[in-house]
């Protein structure tokens, strides 16, 4: 991001203003072919920025259209992140928010890591492509899909309930998705299983630009695998590690809509509902919309000062950042 | 000293093949037993306990969904979406790319940050709403296509794509007189077939997944994507699972069992099987553009 927002700096050269017009005109083909995509997000990036001023005021929806309802409405200042602040939901919406990120961080975190290590390894090429192939098909598919089969498999005569019962584990089916408390834990474990394989990816290709020549030299002074492992391979991943942590860390309040959305319900609602839901739910289905802006504009406030916070330390550390 | 593992390598070894097992196990068998539960009858599905084999083999829960008009319009419509809106976006992405790969454009700095801001904020969800209804473009088939064309991410890649093609052609063809335009579509356009390939299966893949859009902004049934039909079905088996069994028997006996399991799961199936078709390009592309996304920094 960092390399982008203050891209090479100093290769602007300052140019006289009477000769903007003429540069323009020379120009001018570039720019039309800038047209779309600047129509595109002055009208849905830019805008719906413009609209947050729905937080600052008591949207009426009623008064006519949009625009004209918004600037004629009653301005009530901080009054709906007050009142976000003040009720009672709003710990218990950070709770979940933070409680499903950090135990998917858990778990999502180390795996692709584990897995990197393993498949690397392995010598039994076929072995790899098979592991490889099927690890990263969750990925691709959407999260109504997932949700889905995990409704299925965590269901009272699913699969995992007839594991659980093989081992003695349980003798009566659990209700896993009827039941508030095991809701972050299968958010985290699905979000883990959806992301693990593809994240790999990104280790996986740190470990190939490892030079063979440390394990020759490894091996010659008698290290085993694992040692070759802790000593070499690990080292040598750690910048990665330690960047792709802290730009984890940057999502922490962006507990994905979909999961909570689609495997919520009413029951779990108490442990399901985080940020993006609570608005969703206030705005789209209880017509809420100022109150609802207001709790989703937090959100993306606090979570663009954590990336922004997050993009500099990773900076720091690194020299450069990710993207 | 080569040909003898010792007993701990031996080990190692064991540990890795289980571990990675394991994860193959856990990432093939969830689909693995969505089919066979979509293979087998429906009303038998209602007993459960089926996870290696259908019990009572038969195709007709596919048979059900095909003849039914609400999945026949949904496939049709995101099939619709998939290809216009991947369409639509490549273009418009590498029109952009193209542009802001030139470092010499006026106000490139002021440009870049213009897009690439959005990547990280938002009006959010609720303002998001209101512009776009505001737009008009509510029950519109082009809510599909429109708030979602440029990514931000994909044109990057491009970007990074186009400036590493060799500068030389470029100049001799201006040197001939050919403007931007002509350059873009007849050189660069050629050049860049496979970074576009490359997003245009994100695209593809976004588009065939996605059921936000859908599911919100969209309330004729002619316009419902197969993945917010999905969603309907989810939703009727989440209350379904509340219900008593024997709410759910005076249900299920009034119309088609949607909260029949292999119902549910031949849907989930018919949503899953074009990706898992496309996959093998996928993962040779995806893994490309991950690579490229972490090399360009």
């Amino acid at each position: 991001m960092q390399t982008d927002l203050n891209l090479h700096k100093g290769t602007e050269l300052k140019i006289p203003r009477r000769k903007i017009w003429p540069i323009f005109k020379q120009q001018k083909y570039l720019f039309l072919l800038m047209l779309p995509a600047l129509i595109w997000a002055i009208l849905f990036a830019y805008t719906p920025m413009a609209g947050l001023y729905m937080s600052f005021v008591n949207y009426q929806p009623t008064l006519g259209k949009f625009w004209y309802s918004l600037f004629h409405s009653e301005f009530v200042g901080l009054q709906w992140f007050q009142y976000f602040f003040n009720n009672g939901d709003f710990l218990i919406i950070m709770r979940n928010t933070l409680a499903s990120t950090m135990i998917t961080l858990l778990f999502s975190f180390p795996m692709p890591i584990l897995i990197a290590l393993a498949i690397n390894e392995i010598k039994n090429v076929q072995f790899k492509k098979i592991v490889q192939t099927s690890s990263y098909l969750p990925y691709f598919i959407s999260w109504v899909i997932a949700a889905n089969i995990i409704v299925t498999l965590l269901s009272s005569d699913g699969a995992v309930n007839a594991l659980l019962k093989f081992f003695h584990i349980t003798n009566e089916s659990i209700l896993f998705l009827q039941n508030g408390k095991y809701f972050w834990w299968i958010v985290a474990l699905g979000n883990t299983w959806k992301d693990m394989g593809y994240s790999s990816i990104m280790y996986l290709a740190a470990i190939s630009s490892i030079n063979p020549e440390l394990y020759e030299a490894a091996k010659v002074d008698g290290a085993n695998r694992f040692k070759q492992i802790r000593f070499i391979t690990l080292p040598h991943l750690k910048p990665t590690i330690v960047i792709l942590l802290i730009l984890a860390m940057g999502g922490i309040l962006n507990a994905g809509f979909d999961q909570h959305f689609l495997l919520g319900n009413d029951l779990t609602k108490d442990y399901s509902d985080v940020l993006s839901t609570y608005s969703f739910r206030y705005g789209i289905q209880n017509g809420m919309f100022s109150y609802a802006a207001a709790v989703g504009m937090f959100s993306s406030v606090v979570a663009f000062i954590i990336v922004v916070i997050v993009n500099n330390i990773a900076k720091k550390i690194n020299g450069q950042s990710l993207f | 000293m080569k040909n003898h593992k010792t007993i701990t390598e031996h080990l190692f070894d064991t540990a890795l093949y289980l571990f990675l097992t394991c994860i193959f196990l856990v990432t093939f068998y969830p689909f693995w037993n969505i089919l066979i539960i979509s293979l087998n009858d429906a009303t038998d599905s209602l007993r459960g306990n089926l996870y290696f084999w259908p019990r009572e083999f038969t195709f007709a829960s596919y048979v059900t969904i095909f003849r039914n008009p609400e999945i026949w319009s949904a496939l049709q419509v995101t099939a619709l979406r998939t290809v216009i809106g991947t369409a639509v976006s490549i273009v418009c992405i590498s029109m952009l790319a193209y542009t802001l790969s030139k470092r010499y454009l006026l106000g490139w700095k002021y440009f870049s940050f213009f897009f690439v801001f959005t990547m990280y904020f938002g009006g959010g969800l609720i303002p998001t709403y209101m512009v776009i209804k505001a737009l008009g473009l509510i029950d519109s088939f082009w809510v599909f296509i429109f708030p979602g064309l440029i990514g931000v991410f994909l044109m990057i890649l491009v970007r990074t794509f186009i400036e590493q093609l060799p500068g030389e052609i470029e100049e001799s063809a201006k040197i001939d007189g050919a403007n931007d335009l002509q350059i873009f579509v007849r050189i660069v356009l050629p050049l860049c077939v496979p970074v576009l390939a490359t997003i245009g299966l994100f695209l593809a893949i976004g588009h065939w997944n996605a059921w936000y859009d859908s599911y919100i902004y969209t309330y004729k049934p002619e316009l419902k994507t197969l993945q917010a039909v999905l969603v309907k079905i989810l939703n009727q088996f989440q209350t379904g699972a509340m219900m008593t069994d024997a709410q759910q028997l005076a249900q299920n006996a009034k119309r088609i069992p949607v909260s029949s399991e292999s119902i549910r799961m031949a849907v989930t199936m018919v949503a899953t099987l074009p990706i898992i078709m496309v996959y093998p390009f996928v993962q040779k592309y995806f893994v490309k553009g991950i690579m490229m996304g972490a090399i360009k920094s």
